[in-house]
């Protein structure tokens, strides 16, 4: 049984990932402000269930998702169930890659998304439905296995890799039209000096 | 050995790192020899870490730190003592 005492010193060092992966889910400060505090909440009066060597950061976040689902999502205007367009595989680097002809040069696909801002990515994740949102945010930004996430998800394996795979392509075409809109895409071809249109 | 399209669809899990070890090997084994399979998982690879990278960099609100620690000290269940419930 875990001690409550340990529970501030052990799992402050989470509050950082466990306020940007609540902004992605709620979208908004204030709301993800309380929904950490609520994870703490929570956390500190079920620390005893707690069990010492396992995963803390991933029971945190067990607890946040919950929170939100349970919580916040009512205050959510969309559909919390909602189908995405199908986008054939590969849908980024089909069109990044066709500008490419220097196969030898692996990095310069690589230049090309680190011209998206920080802002465009996080708004390409938050523009998903929850979800497709969800799975993504856990599995890419916060690195959860398929196992962790169908588990906090309340969902089967299977659909955590069907919604990851879909969600993902709708995430690739968002940050395309990102690049479409700003010019970077012709660009992309050759030289990354010409990219601002 | 798996080709090029067997190859692309384990793209997610290879990346996830959900594959056998025995599955890993092939993919590997096929990209080790196929330049325009390699270029597409290094491509998905950074996406990855791009993604990460740019999603999980937001900056505290001043404030929320001392909200949380207050939740250790907050008598929340009104039974006039600190803390949660023994």
């Amino acid at each position: 049984m875990a001690d409550r005492q340990d529970f501030a010193e052990q799992a402050m060092q989470y509050a950082p990932q466990l306020y940007s992966a609540a902004l992605r889910m709620t979208r908004n400060q204030a709301d993800a402000e309380d929904l950490v505090q609520e994870t703490y909440l929570r956390g500190f009066r079920s620390f005893h269930t707690f069990t010492e060597g396992t995963n803390l950061r991933a029971w945190l976040f067990r607890i946040l998702t919950n929170a939100y689902i349970n919580t916040y999502r009512a205050k959510q205007r969309r559909p919390t169930e909602t189908d995405l367009a199908d986008v054939e595989d590969l849908y980024l680097y089909r069109r990044v890659g066709s500008m490419e002809t220097a196969a030898a040069n692996l990095s310069a696909e690589d230049q090309f998304l680190d011209l998206f801002t920080d802002d465009e990515v996080k708004s390409a994740l938050e523009d998903l439905p929850e979800n497709f949102r969800l799975p993504v945010l856990l599995a890419d930004v916060d690195g959860f296995a398929y196992k962790e996430i169908a588990e906090m998800l309340d969902i089967p394996v299977g659909t955590v890799m069907s919604r990851l795979h879909r969600g993902r392509k709708a995430m690739q075409r968002a940050l395309y039209e990102y690049a479409e809109a700003r010019g970077i895409t012709t660009g992309a071809a050759g030289t990354t000096a010409d990219t601002t249109t | 050995m798996p080709d090029c399209n067997e190859t692309i669809r384990e793209l997610d899990t290879f990346l996830d790192g959900e594959l056998s070890d025995d599955a890993r090997a092939q993919i590997r084994h096929h990209l080790e020899g196929c330049v325009d399979c390699l270029q597409a998982f290094d491509f998905h690879a950074e996406l990855k870490i791009v993604i990460a990278r740019k999603c999980n960099n937001d900056e505290m609100p001043p404030g929320l730190l001392a909200r949380i620690e207050q939740c250790f000290e907050t008598d929340f269940d009104g039974d006039g003592a600190i803390g949660p419930p023994e």
